[in-house]
Protein backbone atom coordinates (compact mmCIF):
# COMPACT_ATOMS: atom_id res chain seq x y z
CA UNK A 1 0.00 0.00 0.00
CA UNK A 2 1.31 3.74 -0.74
CA UNK A 3 2.07 5.83 2.18
CA UNK A 4 -0.54 8.32 3.25
CA UNK A 5 0.83 11.42 4.73
CA UNK A 6 -1.42 14.71 5.10
CA UNK A 7 -0.01 18.30 4.78
CA UNK A 8 -1.15 21.58 5.80
CA UNK A 9 -1.29 24.75 2.96
CA UNK A 10 -2.88 28.01 3.12
CA UNK A 11 -4.52 28.22 -0.03
CA UNK A 12 -4.01 31.93 -1.54
CA UNK A 13 -5.77 31.72 -4.44
CA UNK A 14 -8.17 34.27 -2.86
CA UNK A 15 -8.48 36.92 0.26
CA UNK A 16 -10.30 34.02 1.88
CA UNK A 17 -7.09 32.09 3.23
CA UNK A 18 -8.32 28.65 3.37
CA UNK A 19 -6.59 26.05 5.48
CA UNK A 20 -6.50 22.89 3.37
CA UNK A 21 -5.68 19.42 4.90
CA UNK A 22 -4.13 17.53 2.04
CA UNK A 23 -4.15 13.95 1.94
CA UNK A 24 -1.59 12.64 0.04
CA UNK A 25 -0.57 9.04 -1.25
CA UNK A 26 2.43 8.11 -2.61
CA UNK A 27 3.35 11.57 -3.08
CA UNK A 28 0.64 12.57 -5.03
CA UNK A 29 -2.41 14.42 -3.07
CA UNK A 30 -5.36 12.85 -3.54
CA UNK A 31 -7.93 14.51 -1.54
CA UNK A 32 -8.48 18.09 0.40
CA UNK A 33 -9.94 18.93 3.74
CA UNK A 34 -11.33 22.77 4.47
CA UNK A 35 -11.11 24.42 0.60
CA UNK A 36 -14.46 26.57 0.28
CA UNK A 37 -14.05 25.76 -3.34
CA UNK A 38 -12.27 24.24 -6.14
CA UNK A 39 -9.48 26.45 -6.61
CA UNK A 40 -8.06 25.16 -3.24
CA UNK A 41 -7.13 21.38 -4.31
CA UNK A 42 -5.71 23.07 -7.48
CA UNK A 43 -3.89 25.27 -5.65
CA UNK A 44 -2.78 23.21 -2.67
CA UNK A 45 -1.57 20.06 -5.43
CA UNK A 46 0.99 23.09 -6.79
CA UNK A 47 2.15 24.76 -3.67
CA UNK A 48 3.30 20.85 -2.48
CA UNK A 49 4.60 19.96 -5.53
CA UNK A 50 6.22 22.61 -7.28
CA UNK A 51 4.84 26.01 -5.96
CA UNK A 52 4.18 29.29 -8.13
CA UNK A 53 4.39 32.65 -7.39
CA UNK A 54 3.43 36.05 -9.29
CA UNK A 55 6.78 38.67 -9.21
CA UNK A 56 6.17 42.20 -8.72
CA UNK A 57 9.50 44.41 -9.04
CA UNK A 58 10.43 47.57 -10.62
CA UNK A 59 12.92 48.62 -12.97
CA UNK A 60 14.78 51.82 -13.93
CA UNK A 61 13.24 54.21 -16.14
CA UNK A 62 15.13 56.94 -18.19
CA UNK A 63 13.17 59.93 -19.34
CA UNK A 64 10.26 59.61 -17.27
CA UNK A 65 8.31 61.28 -14.19
CA UNK A 66 9.33 58.77 -12.33
CA UNK A 67 12.81 56.76 -11.70
CA UNK A 68 11.03 53.48 -11.66
CA UNK A 69 8.14 51.72 -14.10
CA UNK A 70 6.49 48.97 -11.66
CA UNK A 71 6.60 45.96 -13.46
CA UNK A 72 4.88 42.45 -12.83
CA UNK A 73 5.61 38.66 -14.45
CA UNK A 74 2.17 38.43 -16.84
CA UNK A 75 2.20 34.78 -15.40
CA UNK A 76 3.54 32.82 -12.27
CA UNK A 77 6.43 31.25 -11.96
CA UNK A 78 8.16 28.82 -10.01
CA UNK A 79 8.95 30.32 -6.52
CA UNK A 80 12.25 28.71 -6.93
CA UNK A 81 13.36 30.99 -10.02
CA UNK A 82 12.36 34.27 -7.77
CA UNK A 83 15.88 35.23 -7.21
CA UNK A 84 17.23 33.91 -10.78
CA UNK A 85 14.49 36.49 -12.05
CA UNK A 86 15.14 39.32 -9.98
CA UNK A 87 18.97 39.21 -10.99
CA UNK A 88 17.80 39.34 -15.16
CA UNK A 89 15.73 42.13 -14.20
CA UNK A 90 18.07 43.61 -12.67
CA UNK A 91 20.21 43.91 -15.65
CA UNK A 92 16.98 45.36 -17.46
CA UNK A 93 16.37 49.90 -18.60
CA UNK A 94 13.51 51.26 -20.32
CA UNK A 95 13.01 54.38 -22.33
CA UNK A 96 9.44 56.32 -20.99
CA UNK A 97 7.10 56.46 -22.22
CA UNK A 98 5.77 52.97 -21.15
CA UNK A 99 2.19 51.42 -21.10
CA UNK A 100 0.84 49.63 -18.99
CA UNK A 101 0.38 46.08 -20.38
CA UNK A 102 4.08 46.57 -22.45
CA UNK A 103 6.26 43.82 -22.73
CA UNK A 104 9.47 44.49 -21.21
CA UNK A 105 11.56 41.09 -20.85
CA UNK A 106 10.21 37.89 -23.07
CA UNK A 107 10.72 35.00 -20.92
CA UNK A 108 12.13 35.86 -18.09
CA UNK A 109 15.17 33.96 -16.45
CA UNK A 110 13.99 30.68 -18.97
CA UNK A 111 10.82 30.36 -17.45
CA UNK A 112 8.68 31.03 -20.46
CA UNK A 113 6.71 33.80 -18.74
CA UNK A 114 7.12 37.47 -20.23
CA UNK A 115 7.51 40.82 -18.15
CA UNK A 116 5.24 43.62 -18.42
CA UNK A 117 4.90 46.84 -17.16
CA UNK A 118 1.87 47.50 -14.72
CA UNK A 119 1.49 51.27 -15.13
CA UNK A 120 1.56 54.12 -17.86
CA UNK A 121 4.96 55.95 -17.60
CA UNK A 122 4.91 59.38 -19.16
CA UNK A 123 7.49 61.16 -20.34
CA UNK A 124 8.63 64.05 -18.00
CA UNK A 125 8.45 66.65 -20.63
CA UNK A 126 5.08 65.89 -21.82
CA UNK A 127 3.29 66.81 -18.94
CA UNK A 128 0.42 64.49 -17.16
CA UNK B 1 -9.66 84.26 -4.74
CA UNK B 2 -10.74 81.75 -7.77
CA UNK B 3 -14.35 80.57 -6.65
CA UNK B 4 -15.73 77.64 -8.88
CA UNK B 5 -18.94 76.11 -8.52
CA UNK B 6 -19.94 72.11 -8.48
CA UNK B 7 -22.61 70.05 -7.97
CA UNK B 8 -20.27 67.33 -6.16
CA UNK B 9 -16.33 67.98 -4.88
CA UNK B 10 -14.74 65.09 -3.69
CA UNK B 11 -10.81 65.19 -1.57
CA UNK B 12 -8.46 62.67 -2.42
CA UNK B 13 -7.54 60.94 -5.79
CA UNK B 14 -6.67 57.47 -4.59
CA UNK B 15 -8.96 54.09 -5.09
CA UNK B 16 -11.83 56.24 -2.95
CA UNK B 17 -11.77 59.60 -4.21
CA UNK B 18 -11.40 57.63 -7.47
CA UNK B 19 -14.60 55.48 -7.41
CA UNK B 20 -17.17 58.18 -5.42
CA UNK B 21 -16.33 60.61 -8.30
CA UNK B 22 -17.42 58.45 -11.23
CA UNK B 23 -20.27 56.75 -9.27
CA UNK B 24 -21.62 60.77 -8.90
CA UNK B 25 -20.99 61.15 -12.17
CA UNK B 26 -22.98 58.11 -13.58
CA UNK B 27 -25.07 59.04 -10.84
CA UNK B 28 -26.42 61.80 -12.69
CA UNK B 29 -24.19 64.91 -11.20
CA UNK B 30 -23.42 66.98 -13.90
CA UNK B 31 -20.31 69.28 -12.42
CA UNK B 32 -17.80 66.81 -10.73
CA UNK B 33 -14.26 68.11 -9.44
CA UNK B 34 -11.94 65.58 -7.85
CA UNK B 35 -9.26 67.21 -5.83
CA UNK B 36 -5.84 65.49 -4.73
CA UNK B 37 -2.46 67.18 -3.27
CA UNK B 38 -0.26 64.37 -4.69
CA UNK B 39 0.83 65.19 -8.73
CA UNK B 40 -0.69 62.19 -9.79
CA UNK B 41 -4.22 59.86 -9.00
CA UNK B 42 -4.11 56.43 -7.12
CA UNK B 43 -3.13 57.40 -4.18
CA UNK B 44 -1.48 54.78 -1.60
CA UNK B 45 -2.20 52.23 -4.96
CA UNK B 46 0.79 53.44 -7.19
CA UNK B 47 3.27 52.41 -4.48
CA UNK B 48 1.24 48.85 -3.83
CA UNK B 49 3.06 47.40 -6.95
CA UNK B 50 3.01 43.81 -5.76
CA UNK B 51 -0.70 41.63 -6.93
CA UNK B 52 -3.86 41.19 -4.87
CA UNK B 53 -5.74 43.72 -5.64
CA UNK B 54 -9.34 43.23 -7.58
CA UNK B 55 -9.93 39.96 -7.00
CA UNK B 56 -13.70 40.64 -5.74
CA UNK B 57 -14.58 43.39 -7.64
CA UNK B 58 -12.41 42.74 -11.22
CA UNK B 59 -12.49 39.11 -10.57
CA UNK B 60 -8.92 38.77 -11.24
CA UNK B 61 -5.52 39.76 -9.77
CA UNK B 62 -3.94 43.34 -10.26
CA UNK B 63 -1.13 45.26 -8.93
CA UNK B 64 -2.11 48.63 -6.91
CA UNK B 65 -1.20 50.56 -10.28
CA UNK B 66 -3.30 48.60 -12.81
CA UNK B 67 -6.02 48.87 -10.53
CA UNK B 68 -5.69 52.36 -10.43
CA UNK B 69 -5.28 52.59 -14.16
CA UNK B 70 -8.78 51.14 -14.52
CA UNK B 71 -10.22 53.70 -12.47
CA UNK B 72 -7.95 56.84 -13.70
CA UNK B 73 -9.64 55.69 -17.10
CA UNK B 74 -13.19 55.54 -16.35
CA UNK B 75 -12.48 59.42 -14.60
CA UNK B 76 -10.80 60.44 -17.82
CA UNK B 77 -14.21 58.96 -19.93
CA UNK B 78 -16.73 60.91 -17.88
CA UNK B 79 -15.13 64.10 -18.29
CA UNK B 80 -14.40 64.64 -14.36
CA UNK B 81 -12.63 67.28 -14.09
CA UNK B 82 -9.29 66.75 -11.79
CA UNK B 83 -7.44 69.41 -9.77
CA UNK B 84 -3.87 67.63 -9.46
CA UNK B 85 -1.36 69.31 -6.79
CA UNK B 86 -3.69 70.72 -5.20
CA UNK B 87 -4.09 70.48 -1.25
CA UNK B 88 -7.56 71.11 0.40
CA UNK B 89 -6.78 73.17 3.86
CA UNK B 90 -10.08 73.37 5.08
CA UNK B 91 -13.91 72.68 4.75
CA UNK B 92 -16.55 74.78 5.55
CA UNK B 93 -20.04 72.85 5.59
CA UNK B 94 -22.95 74.09 4.29
CA UNK B 95 -25.13 76.16 6.45
CA UNK B 96 -22.32 78.20 7.75
CA UNK B 97 -23.31 81.49 7.39
CA UNK B 98 -20.59 82.79 5.18
CA UNK B 99 -21.43 79.97 1.86
CA UNK B 100 -24.92 78.50 3.10
CA UNK B 101 -26.63 76.26 1.04
CA UNK B 102 -22.73 75.13 -0.37
CA UNK B 103 -20.02 73.68 1.43
CA UNK B 104 -16.51 75.26 0.72
CA UNK B 105 -13.61 73.57 0.04
CA UNK B 106 -10.52 76.24 0.75
CA UNK B 107 -7.59 74.43 -1.39
CA UNK B 108 -4.26 75.70 -2.77
CA UNK B 109 -1.99 75.00 -5.93
CA UNK B 110 0.54 76.71 -8.07
CA UNK B 111 -1.60 78.22 -10.82
CA UNK B 112 -4.30 78.99 -8.87
CA UNK B 113 -3.10 80.29 -5.67
CA UNK B 114 -5.81 79.86 -3.23
CA UNK B 115 -8.84 78.31 -4.99
CA UNK B 116 -12.46 78.18 -3.42
CA UNK B 117 -14.67 75.08 -4.72
CA UNK B 118 -18.05 75.15 -3.62
CA UNK B 119 -20.30 72.12 -4.09
CA UNK B 120 -23.74 71.15 -3.49
CA UNK B 121 -22.49 67.76 -1.54
CA UNK B 122 -19.04 66.43 -1.01
CA UNK B 123 -17.26 63.36 -0.72
CA UNK B 124 -14.27 63.15 1.64
CA UNK B 125 -12.00 59.96 0.61
CA UNK B 126 -8.41 61.56 2.09
CA UNK B 127 -7.52 57.85 3.40
CA UNK B 128 -5.03 57.17 6.29
CA UNK B 129 -1.79 57.70 8.05
CA UNK B 130 0.58 55.45 9.47
CA UNK B 131 1.05 55.77 13.56
CA UNK B 132 4.92 56.76 13.94
CA UNK B 133 7.33 56.05 16.25
CA UNK B 134 6.25 58.92 18.65
CA UNK B 135 2.76 57.17 18.99
CA UNK B 136 4.07 54.27 20.51
CA UNK B 137 7.26 55.34 21.95
CA UNK B 138 10.43 53.23 22.26
CA UNK B 139 12.90 54.07 24.48
CA UNK B 140 16.62 54.80 23.13
CA UNK B 141 18.00 57.29 20.55
CA UNK B 142 16.77 59.10 17.79
CA UNK B 143 19.14 57.54 15.21
CA UNK B 144 18.81 57.43 11.35
CA UNK B 145 17.76 54.46 10.19
CA UNK B 146 13.75 54.30 11.19
CA UNK B 147 11.07 54.22 9.20
CA UNK B 148 7.07 53.73 8.60
CA UNK B 149 6.60 50.76 6.45
CA UNK B 150 4.66 52.48 4.06
CA UNK B 151 7.63 55.22 3.77
CA UNK B 152 9.91 52.40 3.22
CA UNK B 153 7.73 51.36 0.32
CA UNK B 154 7.57 54.50 -1.74
CA UNK B 155 11.22 55.08 -1.13
CA UNK B 156 12.00 51.70 -2.82
CA UNK B 157 9.22 51.12 -5.42
CA UNK B 158 9.07 54.81 -6.37
CA UNK B 159 12.14 56.70 -6.10
CA UNK B 160 15.03 53.53 -6.30
CA UNK B 161 16.01 54.22 -2.28
CA UNK B 162 17.20 51.54 -0.26
CA UNK B 163 16.29 52.31 3.16
CA UNK B 164 18.65 50.11 4.65
CA UNK B 165 20.40 46.62 4.47
CA UNK B 166 19.94 44.89 8.02
CA UNK B 167 16.49 45.05 8.70
CA UNK B 168 13.79 44.30 11.41
CA UNK B 169 10.59 45.38 11.20
CA UNK B 170 7.71 45.81 14.38
CA UNK B 171 4.59 44.83 13.46
CA UNK B 172 2.79 42.00 11.47
CA UNK B 173 0.68 44.59 9.85
CA UNK B 174 -0.28 43.86 5.50
CA UNK B 175 2.49 46.71 5.00
CA UNK B 176 5.23 45.18 7.26
CA UNK B 177 4.80 41.86 5.89
CA UNK B 178 4.90 43.22 2.16
CA UNK B 179 7.84 45.09 3.01
CA UNK B 180 9.62 41.80 4.27
CA UNK B 181 9.03 40.16 0.84
CA UNK B 182 10.30 43.50 -0.96
CA UNK B 183 13.11 44.29 0.56
CA UNK B 184 14.16 40.75 0.58
CA UNK B 185 14.02 40.70 -3.00
CA UNK B 186 15.99 43.77 -3.49
CA UNK B 187 18.58 42.24 -1.84
CA UNK B 188 18.46 43.35 2.17
CA UNK B 189 18.76 41.09 4.89
CA UNK B 190 15.18 41.07 7.53
CA UNK B 191 16.07 39.55 10.33
CA UNK B 192 12.74 39.44 11.63
CA UNK B 193 9.19 40.43 12.11
CA UNK B 194 8.38 41.67 15.67
CA UNK B 195 4.75 41.27 16.75
CA UNK B 196 3.18 42.36 20.38
CA UNK B 197 -0.03 40.55 19.90
CA UNK B 198 -0.42 36.96 20.29
CA UNK B 199 -1.36 36.68 16.22
CA UNK B 200 -0.05 38.13 13.34
CA UNK B 201 -1.75 41.50 12.25
CA UNK B 202 -1.67 40.89 8.38
CA UNK B 203 -3.65 38.63 5.99
CA UNK B 204 -3.18 35.04 5.42
CA UNK B 205 -1.97 35.16 2.28
CA UNK B 206 0.73 37.83 2.92
CA UNK B 207 2.12 35.85 6.25
CA UNK B 208 2.45 32.63 3.27
CA UNK B 209 3.58 34.99 0.25
CA UNK B 210 6.26 37.44 2.45
CA UNK B 211 7.49 35.43 5.24
CA UNK B 212 7.10 31.86 4.86
CA UNK B 213 8.43 32.25 1.60
CA UNK B 214 11.77 33.63 2.45
CA UNK B 215 12.08 31.84 5.92
CA UNK B 216 12.08 35.24 7.40
CA UNK B 217 10.81 34.23 11.72
CA UNK B 218 7.38 35.99 12.97
CA UNK B 219 8.47 36.67 16.52
CA UNK B 220 4.92 36.80 18.25
CA UNK B 221 4.19 37.63 21.98
CA UNK B 222 7.95 40.35 21.29
CA UNK B 223 8.15 43.61 21.20
CA UNK B 224 11.30 46.15 20.69
CA UNK B 225 12.10 47.13 23.65
CA UNK B 226 15.43 49.86 23.12
CA UNK B 227 17.01 50.95 20.05
CA UNK B 228 20.51 51.27 20.05
CA UNK B 229 22.71 53.55 17.90
CA UNK B 230 23.71 57.49 17.96
CA UNK B 231 23.94 58.18 14.54
CA UNK B 232 22.34 55.61 12.22
CA UNK B 233 20.77 52.19 13.77
CA UNK B 234 22.96 49.53 15.14
CA UNK B 235 20.36 47.46 16.67
CA UNK B 236 17.80 46.70 18.28
CA UNK B 237 16.74 44.75 21.72
CA UNK B 238 13.88 42.78 21.78
CA UNK B 239 11.80 41.11 24.16
CA UNK B 240 9.02 39.06 25.20
CA UNK B 241 6.02 40.57 26.84
CA UNK B 242 3.46 38.73 29.13
CA UNK B 243 -0.44 38.81 28.78
CA UNK B 244 -0.31 42.42 29.83
CA UNK B 245 2.11 43.38 26.87
CA UNK B 246 4.53 44.18 29.40
CA UNK B 247 8.28 43.27 28.62
CA UNK B 248 8.97 40.16 30.63
CA UNK B 249 12.94 40.67 32.13
CA UNK B 250 15.50 38.32 31.05
CA UNK B 251 14.26 37.48 27.77
CA UNK B 252 16.12 40.58 25.88
CA UNK B 253 17.77 39.52 22.91
CA UNK B 254 20.16 42.48 20.95
CA UNK B 255 19.82 42.10 17.39
CA UNK B 256 22.46 44.08 15.04
CA UNK B 257 20.73 46.49 12.28
CA UNK B 258 20.98 49.36 10.33
CA UNK B 259 16.99 49.90 9.75
CA UNK B 260 14.03 49.56 11.74
CA UNK B 261 10.48 49.42 10.09
CA UNK B 262 7.10 50.23 11.96
CA UNK B 263 4.40 48.95 10.72
CA UNK B 264 2.30 49.76 13.48
CA UNK B 265 -0.88 50.49 12.56
CA UNK B 266 -2.82 53.20 10.11
CA UNK B 267 -5.11 56.14 11.63
CA UNK B 268 -7.71 57.60 9.16
CA UNK B 269 -6.79 61.11 8.34
CA UNK B 270 -9.59 63.62 10.29
CA UNK B 271 -7.84 66.67 10.35
CA UNK B 272 -10.15 68.85 7.89
CA UNK B 273 -13.29 66.76 9.34
CA UNK B 274 -12.27 67.83 12.75
CA UNK B 275 -12.15 71.52 11.41
CA UNK B 276 -15.48 71.08 9.75
CA UNK B 277 -17.25 70.26 12.94
CA UNK B 278 -18.01 66.40 11.63
CA UNK B 279 -18.37 63.81 14.48
CA UNK B 280 -16.13 61.01 14.63
CA UNK B 281 -16.15 57.66 16.06
CA UNK B 282 -13.96 57.03 19.23
CA UNK B 283 -12.84 53.34 17.82
CA UNK B 284 -12.95 53.69 13.84
CA UNK B 285 -11.38 56.68 14.32
CA UNK B 286 -12.88 58.18 11.14
CA UNK B 287 -16.62 59.55 10.78
CA UNK B 288 -19.79 58.51 12.06
CA UNK B 289 -22.13 57.99 9.11
CA UNK B 290 -25.27 56.43 7.84
CA UNK B 291 -25.89 53.70 5.24
CA UNK B 292 -25.39 56.52 2.80
CA UNK B 293 -21.69 56.74 3.92
CA UNK B 294 -23.07 60.54 5.27
CA UNK B 295 -21.24 62.03 8.01
CA UNK B 296 -22.94 64.29 10.49
CA UNK B 297 -23.01 66.93 8.48
CA UNK B 298 -25.41 66.26 5.91
CA UNK B 299 -24.13 67.78 2.71
CA UNK B 300 -20.38 65.59 3.63
CA UNK B 301 -20.16 62.16 2.61
CA UNK B 302 -16.89 59.96 3.60
CA UNK B 303 -15.47 56.90 2.16
CA UNK B 304 -12.35 54.91 2.07
CA UNK B 305 -9.76 54.68 4.71
CA UNK B 306 -10.87 57.76 6.18
CA UNK B 307 -13.77 56.08 7.41
CA UNK B 308 -12.19 53.42 8.74
CA UNK B 309 -9.48 50.93 8.10
CA UNK B 310 -9.67 48.80 4.96
CA UNK B 311 -7.98 45.48 4.11
CA UNK B 312 -8.89 45.22 0.65
CA UNK B 313 -9.01 47.73 -1.94
CA UNK B 314 -11.95 45.70 -3.66
CA UNK B 315 -14.06 47.17 -0.26
CA UNK B 316 -12.92 50.63 -0.46
CA UNK B 317 -14.16 50.92 -3.81
CA UNK B 318 -17.62 49.25 -3.05
CA UNK B 319 -18.20 52.09 0.11
CA UNK B 320 -16.85 54.70 -2.38
CA UNK B 321 -19.54 53.97 -5.39
CA UNK B 322 -22.10 54.56 -2.57
CA UNK B 323 -20.96 57.67 -1.38
CA UNK B 324 -20.41 59.27 -4.47
CA UNK B 325 -24.16 57.92 -5.94
CA UNK B 326 -25.73 59.51 -2.51
CA UNK B 327 -23.83 62.47 -2.45
CA UNK B 328 -25.17 62.90 -6.05
CA UNK B 329 -28.36 62.30 -4.88
CA UNK B 330 -27.72 64.65 -2.11
CA UNK B 331 -26.66 67.48 -4.72
CA UNK B 332 -30.37 67.47 -6.50
CA UNK B 333 -32.18 67.58 -2.79
CA UNK B 334 -33.50 63.72 -3.37
CA UNK B 335 -31.94 62.24 -0.19
CA UNK B 336 -34.43 61.86 2.76
CA UNK B 337 -33.86 60.50 6.07
CA UNK B 338 -36.48 58.91 8.38
CA UNK B 339 -37.15 60.65 11.54
CA UNK B 340 -35.85 57.62 13.83
CA UNK B 341 -32.55 56.50 12.93
CA UNK B 342 -32.19 52.64 13.67
CA UNK B 343 -28.13 52.91 15.43
CA UNK B 344 -25.85 49.64 14.55
CA UNK B 345 -24.05 48.78 17.68
CA UNK B 346 -21.35 46.05 17.92
CA UNK B 347 -22.30 42.97 19.60
CA UNK B 348 -20.28 39.87 20.69
CA UNK B 349 -17.17 39.60 19.46
CA UNK B 350 -17.45 42.46 17.03
CA UNK B 351 -15.51 45.84 17.75
CA UNK B 352 -16.81 48.04 15.65
CA UNK B 353 -19.33 48.38 12.68
CA UNK B 354 -19.98 51.04 10.05
CA UNK B 355 -22.42 52.50 9.17
CA UNK B 356 -23.03 53.21 12.43
CA UNK B 357 -26.66 54.19 11.64
CA UNK B 358 -29.07 53.39 9.06
CA UNK B 359 -31.47 56.32 8.41
CA UNK B 360 -34.20 54.77 5.82
CA UNK B 361 -34.75 51.21 7.17
CA UNK B 362 -36.85 48.94 5.07
CA UNK B 363 -36.14 51.08 1.63
CA UNK B 364 -32.78 49.12 0.22
CA UNK B 365 -31.06 46.86 0.76
CA UNK B 366 -27.87 47.21 3.34
CA UNK B 367 -24.47 45.68 4.02
CA UNK B 368 -23.06 46.46 7.07
CA UNK B 369 -18.93 46.19 7.53
CA UNK B 370 -17.68 44.68 10.72
CA UNK B 371 -14.14 43.58 12.33
CA UNK B 372 -13.97 41.19 15.08
CA UNK B 373 -12.28 40.93 18.44
CA UNK B 374 -11.01 37.57 18.44
CA UNK B 375 -10.44 34.66 15.79
CA UNK B 376 -13.19 32.13 16.16
CA UNK B 377 -14.11 29.20 13.44
CA UNK B 378 -17.46 28.12 12.17
CA UNK B 379 -19.84 30.73 13.53
CA UNK B 380 -22.88 33.01 13.14
CA UNK B 381 -23.02 36.40 12.19
CA UNK B 382 -26.27 37.52 12.90
CA UNK B 383 -28.40 40.99 13.26
CA UNK B 384 -30.17 41.45 15.84
CA UNK B 385 -33.24 44.55 16.27
CA UNK B 386 -34.18 43.90 19.93
CA UNK B 387 -34.64 40.46 20.49
CA UNK B 388 -35.78 39.96 16.93
CA UNK B 389 -33.08 38.53 14.26
CA UNK B 390 -33.11 40.40 11.31
CA UNK B 391 -29.97 38.44 9.38
CA UNK B 392 -27.60 35.55 9.81
CA UNK B 393 -25.34 33.97 7.88
CA UNK B 394 -22.78 31.35 8.62
CA UNK B 395 -18.90 31.66 8.33
CA UNK B 396 -16.10 29.35 8.24
CA UNK B 397 -13.77 31.60 10.01
CA UNK B 398 -13.72 35.12 11.50
CA UNK B 399 -10.49 37.21 12.23
CA UNK B 400 -9.66 40.71 12.99
CA UNK B 401 -7.38 41.55 10.05
CA UNK B 402 -9.88 40.49 7.97
CA UNK B 403 -13.48 42.48 7.45
CA UNK B 404 -16.71 40.61 7.43
CA UNK B 405 -19.92 42.33 6.07
CA UNK B 406 -23.61 40.96 6.23
CA UNK B 407 -26.50 41.98 4.04
CA UNK B 408 -29.44 43.34 5.73
CA UNK B 409 -32.83 42.68 3.64
CA UNK B 410 -35.24 45.66 3.90
CA UNK B 411 -38.58 43.37 4.52
CA UNK B 412 -36.70 41.69 7.55
CA UNK B 413 -36.32 44.92 9.16
CA UNK B 414 -39.39 46.28 8.46
CA UNK B 415 -40.92 42.67 9.67
CA UNK B 416 -38.63 42.96 12.72
CA UNK B 417 -39.91 46.56 13.65
CA UNK B 418 -43.64 45.72 13.07
CA UNK B 419 -42.75 43.05 15.52
CA UNK B 420 -41.67 45.22 18.10
CA UNK B 421 -43.24 48.42 17.71
CA UNK B 422 -46.75 46.58 17.50
CA UNK B 423 -46.58 43.69 19.50
CA UNK B 424 -44.22 44.79 22.46
CA UNK B 425 -45.08 48.67 22.09
CA UNK B 426 -41.50 49.64 21.97
CA UNK B 427 -40.45 53.18 20.14
CA UNK B 428 -38.71 52.92 16.74
CA UNK B 429 -36.01 55.87 18.35
CA UNK B 430 -35.13 53.48 21.21
CA UNK B 431 -34.17 50.63 19.05
CA UNK B 432 -30.46 49.38 18.41
CA UNK B 433 -29.37 46.87 15.66
CA UNK B 434 -26.64 44.52 17.91
CA UNK B 435 -24.32 42.88 15.19
CA UNK B 436 -22.65 39.66 16.94
CA UNK B 437 -20.72 36.47 16.14
CA UNK B 438 -22.44 33.49 17.87
CA UNK B 439 -20.53 30.02 18.13
CA UNK B 440 -22.27 27.73 15.47
CA UNK B 441 -24.97 25.16 17.61
CA UNK B 442 -26.27 27.87 19.69
CA UNK B 443 -29.43 29.53 19.15
C1 LIG C 1 1.10 48.91 1.91
C2 LIG C 1 -0.32 48.57 1.61
C3 LIG C 1 -0.62 47.36 1.03
C4 LIG C 1 -1.91 47.02 0.67
N1 LIG C 1 -2.15 45.83 0.06
C5 LIG C 1 -3.39 45.53 -0.39
C6 LIG C 1 -3.63 44.33 -1.16
O1 LIG C 1 -2.73 43.51 -1.39
N2 LIG C 1 -4.87 44.11 -1.63
C7 LIG C 1 -5.88 44.98 -1.39
O2 LIG C 1 -7.00 44.75 -1.88
N3 LIG C 1 -5.69 46.12 -0.65
C8 LIG C 1 -4.47 46.42 -0.14
N4 LIG C 1 -4.25 47.57 0.60
C9 LIG C 1 -5.42 48.38 1.00
C10 LIG C 1 -5.89 49.42 -0.01
O3 LIG C 1 -4.88 49.73 -0.92
C11 LIG C 1 -6.28 50.66 0.73
O4 LIG C 1 -7.27 50.30 1.64
C12 LIG C 1 -6.80 51.73 -0.23
O5 LIG C 1 -5.77 52.17 -1.08
C13 LIG C 1 -7.35 52.94 0.51
O6 LIG C 1 -7.86 53.87 -0.41
P1 LIG C 1 -8.22 55.37 -0.08
O7 LIG C 1 -8.61 55.99 -1.37
O8 LIG C 1 -9.17 55.40 1.05
O9 LIG C 1 -6.87 56.03 0.48
P2 LIG C 1 -5.51 56.45 -0.25
O10 LIG C 1 -5.13 55.50 -1.31
O11 LIG C 1 -4.55 56.69 0.84
O12 LIG C 1 -5.86 57.84 -0.96
C14 LIG C 1 -6.06 59.06 -0.27
C15 LIG C 1 -5.69 60.20 -1.19
O13 LIG C 1 -6.11 61.43 -0.63
C16 LIG C 1 -5.14 62.42 -0.86
N5 LIG C 1 -5.31 63.48 0.13
C17 LIG C 1 -5.24 63.36 1.50
N6 LIG C 1 -5.46 64.54 2.09
C18 LIG C 1 -5.69 65.44 1.10
C19 LIG C 1 -5.99 66.85 1.10
N7 LIG C 1 -6.10 67.54 2.22
N8 LIG C 1 -6.15 67.47 -0.10
C20 LIG C 1 -6.05 66.76 -1.26
N9 LIG C 1 -5.78 65.44 -1.31
C21 LIG C 1 -5.60 64.78 -0.14
C22 LIG C 1 -3.83 61.65 -0.74
O14 LIG C 1 -2.77 62.31 -1.39
C23 LIG C 1 -4.19 60.32 -1.41
O15 LIG C 1 -3.92 60.31 -2.79
C24 LIG C 1 -2.95 47.93 0.96
C25 LIG C 1 -2.67 49.15 1.57
C26 LIG C 1 -1.38 49.49 1.89
C27 LIG C 1 -1.10 50.82 2.54
S1 LIG D 1 -9.93 27.29 -1.43
FE1 LIG D 1 -11.16 28.64 -2.73
S2 LIG D 1 -12.22 29.94 -1.26
FE2 LIG D 1 -10.54 29.00 -0.12
S3 LIG D 1 -8.84 30.48 -0.30
FE3 LIG D 1 -8.62 29.01 -1.97
S4 LIG D 1 -9.65 30.00 -3.68
FE4 LIG D 1 -10.35 31.05 -1.83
Amino acid sequence: MAKTETKAVICVACPLGCHVQVTMEGGRPVKALGAQCRKGLEYATQEIQDPVRVLATTVPVTGGILPLLPVRTEGPVPRRMLRACMLALAQCRVQAPVRAGQVILENVAGTGVRVIASRDLPRLSSGL
Amino acid sequence: METVQVDVAVVGGGPAGLAAAWKAREAGAERVMLVERDFELGGILQQCIHPGFGLRYFKEELTGPEYAERFIARIREAGIEVKLNTMVLEIIPSGAPSVAPECALMCVNRQDGVLSIRAKAVVLAMGCRERTRGAIAIPGERPAGIYTAGTAQRLINMEGLMPGRQVVILGSGDIGLIMARRLTLEGAEVKAVVEIMPRPGGLERNLVQCLHDFDIPLLLRHTVVEVHGRQRVEGVTIAAVDENSKPVAGTEQFIACDTLLLSVGLIPEVELCRGAGIEIHPVTGGPVVNEWRQTSMPSIFACGNLLHVHDLVDNVTREAEIAGREAARYSRGELRAKPEAIAMVPGRNVRYVVPQFISAWGEEEVQVYFRVVETEEDVYVVAKLGEQLVARKRQMRVQPPEMVSLRLRPQAMVESLRKLVELKGISAKDLVCRIEVEPHGQN
